[in-house]
């Protein structure tokens, strides 16, 4: 149970505080709601090139991190397809040094030329390192396109190419900062050592006087319902060949996520799971196999990737994997299978709990979805998946015309040792 | 009207509060140390063991040792294994290290003795079957074909070789060949001599009830005995110096960098001050490297230097992926920034910046009663007491510039550092001149 009080500043500025008197540390989690897939399709990787410029100096405050490693803290940020989120760990009698950055970020930036143009090329570097320098790295610039075809998800939070991150100009940073950087589209979660009405003077004090900006208002194009299978194959300069299935899956509030999320596990999670236990271990096809949901708010993808044993096609791994996914469809999970998934669930859960900035991420993003309270309900909602829903999501789900499959095939034919 | 310029006030970091564990002895002589907090709805028991090696050492045979643990008993196969962990919603993970192998069971405390029986037949009774071994080592033959073709992967294992040599526990990385020599016999063997209770440690946290400490003792500490007692012997080590190690990828967009040297561990008097020292240089987001390279020049999305301890010896090391344009210039600026910390006087500010920095990192590392285990266990690997820390932090607030310089002139020499670059080289200029 995470427990916590909120409160509202009168820019919009959404504030959760979360006491845990067990650390000597506070942290300051702030999430901005704006993620790759704000973007327009021309400037894409924008929103986290962006997130790299927040470290760039605001406008009082000429550099960012080194006031704050002198009081004992840390901090870091990472964008995904739907948010951005900044947070920061420190002694929490030094917190209002937190606040004092936090607010001068969101104030304005100084936009510095150098800083853009540091940072085009660090991004760049990250975008060769995770991407493009890896056996197998571009796969999600290939896979997200031919799954998505017009939601903003068909780009992958890096961006769809290196010349979007290079071109990147100032006047677009000002602009992209003016439209998504404001108080009312951003929820600050404070947890820690922490008392609720002191934080609650030091957050008006620092935060208050910034203007609440215009409301941005969210227009994207959902994705249409795929009517029909889609197949691609690349060749690659790769060792061996990897098969990769995706499917369309429920978004993240829909009242089947949960069922649909269990089915993952059901398939994939630790080393009794139905595709590593049978896939991997009995009929030994597959050298690794991980089937995972992507967790979206827009509607989802459910992925299944793998790489076959050495003398096996990807066409007769494709066969065995849809032969599991028929098992689930027709055959009804049994009691203790489905009780096993839930047990891990609710152990996790725990686990998540152990640190003040996992609870005030957790919060931040639960607040961002409607209501941070549901963090608390989310074991329950597993717990109450019944096996009707799970055999009626992998019947809704593992469908050929759902499926997006990838063959992503070694360039010499024969898998050599 | 606020003055957003000025900072606010701030205060000193606080000391921090290592709590100790409760040191049991079981009737075998099992040590066991218990870290209590009754608040908490998990208990994590890890089981530690010395690594054992024979006369030619071969660090793939623990490791698939470890890995082929919970694969098989007498009494239950991988399966039932595997699905009795997960229905208890349980964590059940063995880990190879350099010098130790453990065993770590995470649960939630209502399920907390119930595995104990089935960890006691994994540490007793495993049987190590070939089927499994011939899946492990097939599995992992195809995972390394695969690692083969990463060059951080190669820059890092190339730098293993060269810095401990390859005939050592340190040094000596797999090849493909190496998992086909893996042989069932020689695993059976080293699982009895490693998973005795003489070169066992216990060390139960979280919330550790009586009840919990009693099944305990009866599964570990009563006919839980060792055949004979295993005797550790230091490695061989043989360290390179100075080269050049390049290895050309024709179609790389950046190389990857490793730099480094042998170094000292835990147990040496100028440890903490090594820590220190590497943390100016390469140690986080505020070091040097990491602003020269990275926040100034935008060479590479990430830098870093780190420095290890071992049971016998330590390491430094800096690495980086680079855009391959600029690998040659990368390479002059770490020279670079090495010379200056060997003949330049650090700023006093950016000592404070360091100080507090590290300070506020250890107050952060203690977040829950685990993060106060791991830190005894760090201690107790180097055969060390609590109280490391307590000179950990003096000699981290004592540093000078006159420190700083000695330690760098000490243990961080360009010159005795080998330096592996794989991907492209603009020029062969600077290989030469190595």
């Amino acid at each position: 149970m995470v427990s916590y009080q909120k409160f509202e500043l009168e820019n919009g500025l959404r504030v959760l505080v979360h006491e845990d008197n067990n650390t000597a540390m506070a942290c300051v989690n702030i999430l901005y709601d704006v993620g790759a897939r704000d973007e327009s399709p021309d400037q894409t990787g924008f929103a986290h090139l962006f997130e790299h410029l927040m470290f760039g100096g605001s406008v009082h405050i000429p550099d960012y991190d080194t006031p704050l490693q002198r009081v004992g803290g840390e901090n870091n940020a990472f964008t995904s397809n739907d948010i951005t989120n900044y947070y920061i760990t420190l002694p929490s009698s030094n917190l209002e040094t937190a606040l004092w950055l936090e607010s001068d970020r969101m104030l304005s930036l100084s936009f510095s030329e150098q800083s853009l143009e540091t940072q085009r090329s660090v991004v760049s570097e990250e975008f060769k390192q995770r991407y493009l320098n890896q056996p197998y790295g571009d796969v999600w610039l290939k896979l997200r396109p031919l799954a998505y075809q017009v939601h903003p998800y068909r780009w992958a939070t890096i961006g769809k190419e290196l010349k979007h991150i290079e071109d990147a100009k100032m006047e677009d940073v000002k602009a992209f900062f003016k439209k998504h950087y404001t108080p009312q589209n951003a929820i600050m979660v404070i947890a820690g050592d922490v008392q609720f009405e002191e934080i609650k003077k030091l957050v008006s004090k620092w935060f208050a006087d910034i203007p609440a900006g215009n409301k941005y208002h969210r227009n994207i194009p959902q994705e249409p319902k795929q009517l029909s299978e889609r197949r691609e194959t690349v060749v690659a300069d790769v060792p061996l060949d990897a098969l990769f299935m995706s499917f369309h899956a429920p978004a993240r509030m829909d009242e089947n996520y949960h069922a649909m999320d269990l089915v993952s596990d059901l398939l994939s999670r630790g080393s009794s799971s139905r595709l590593y236990r049978r896939l991997v271990k009995e009929q030994e096809l597959f050298s690794e196999i991980n089937a995972y949901v992507m967790g979206s708010i827009d509607p989802n993808l459910f992925l299944i990737e793998g790489k076959p044993s050495n003398g096996i096609t990807l066409e007769e791994a494709e066969a065995a994997i849809w032969k599991e996914l028929d098992i689930l469809k027709s055959i009804e999970v049994p009691a203790e299978e489905l009780e096993k998934v839930k047990n891990k669930i609710e152990s996790t859960h725990v686990f998540a709990e152990l640190s003040i900035l996992d609870k005030a991420m957790n919060l931040a993003y639960y607040e961002l979805l409607g209501d941070a309270n549901e963090l608390n309900h989310e074991t329950a909602k597993y717990l109450a998946v019944q096996p009707e829903a799970i055999q009626q999501q992998a019947r809704e789900i593992f469908r050929k015309e759902n499926a997006t499959i990838l063959y992503y095939k070694a360039k010499e034919a024969a898998n050599a040792e | 009207m606020l003055n957003r310029a000025i900072a606010p006030p701030t205060n000193p970091i606080g000391d921090i509060h290592l709590k100790k564990p409760q040191v049991l002895k079981f009737k075998n002589g099992l040590p066991v140390y218990v870290f209590h907090s009754p608040d908490q709805e998990l208990v994590r028991i890890e089981w530690i063991f010395n690594n054992v090696f024979n006369e030619h050492e071969n660090p793939l045979l623990n490791s698939a040792l470890s890995a082929l643990l919970k694969e098989g008993t007498i009494n239950y196969n991988s399966a039932e294994i595997a699905d009795k962990v997960d229905f208890y919603g349980a964590f059940l993970m063995p880990e190879y290290g350099f010098d130790i192998t453990s065993l770590t069971l995470y649960t939630l405390n209502k399920h907390s003795a119930v595995l104990l029986p089935l960890i006691k037949e994994i540490l007793t009774v495993s049987t190590l079957p070939q089927k499994e071994l011939d899946t492990y080592l097939r599995n992992n033959k195809q995972k390394l074909q695969v690692s083969l073709q990463k060059n951080d992967f190669l820059a890092r294992r190339t730098y293993y070789n060269h810095v401990f040599g390859t005939e050592n526990r340190y040094g000596k990385t797999p090849t493909l060949v190496d998992y086909d020599l893996i042989s069932r016999d020689a695993l059976i063997d080293l699982y009895h001599q490693q998973f005795t209770p003489s070169n066992c440690r216990l060390i139960v946290s979280g919330n550790v009830s009586e009840a919990l400490l009693e099944e305990l003792s009866q599964q570990f500490g009563e006919d839980w005995t060792s055949m004979k007692t295993t005797s550790l012997v230091a490695p061989t080590l043989k360290a390179d110096t100075g080269h050049l190690i390049y290895e050309e990828k024709a179609d790389a967009l950046q190389s990857a960098i490793r730099i480094g040297m042998p170094s000292i561990n835990r147990n040496h008097v100028d440890y903490p001050a090594l820590q220190f020292v590497n943390t100016l240089l390469g140690g986080f987001f505020g070091s040097r490297l990491m602003r020269n390279i990275r926040e100034e020049k935008g060479y590479t999305y990430s830098i870093g230097s780190a420095v290890g301890t071992l049971m016998y010896g330590g390491f430094m090391t800096i690495a980086t992926e680079v855009g391959v344009d600029v690998t040659d210039a990368t390479l002059i600026e770490i020279e670079k920034e090495i010379e200056i910390l060997r003949t330049e006087h650090a700023p006093l500010e950016e000592l404070e910046l360091v100080k507090n920095y590290l300070s506020g990192s250890m107050l952060g590392s203690l977040e829950s009663i685990f993060s106060h285990a791991d830190k005894f266990k760090n201690v107790l690997l180097s055969n060390m007491e609590l109280s490391y820390y307590d000179h950990y932090m003096k000699e981290i607030n004592a540093m000078t510039p006159e420190k700083v310089k000695e330690i760098a002139e000490r243990y961080f020499d360009y010159n005795k550092m080998i330096k592996i670059v794989i991907g492209k080289m603009k020029t062969m200029e600077l290989v030469s001149k190595l």
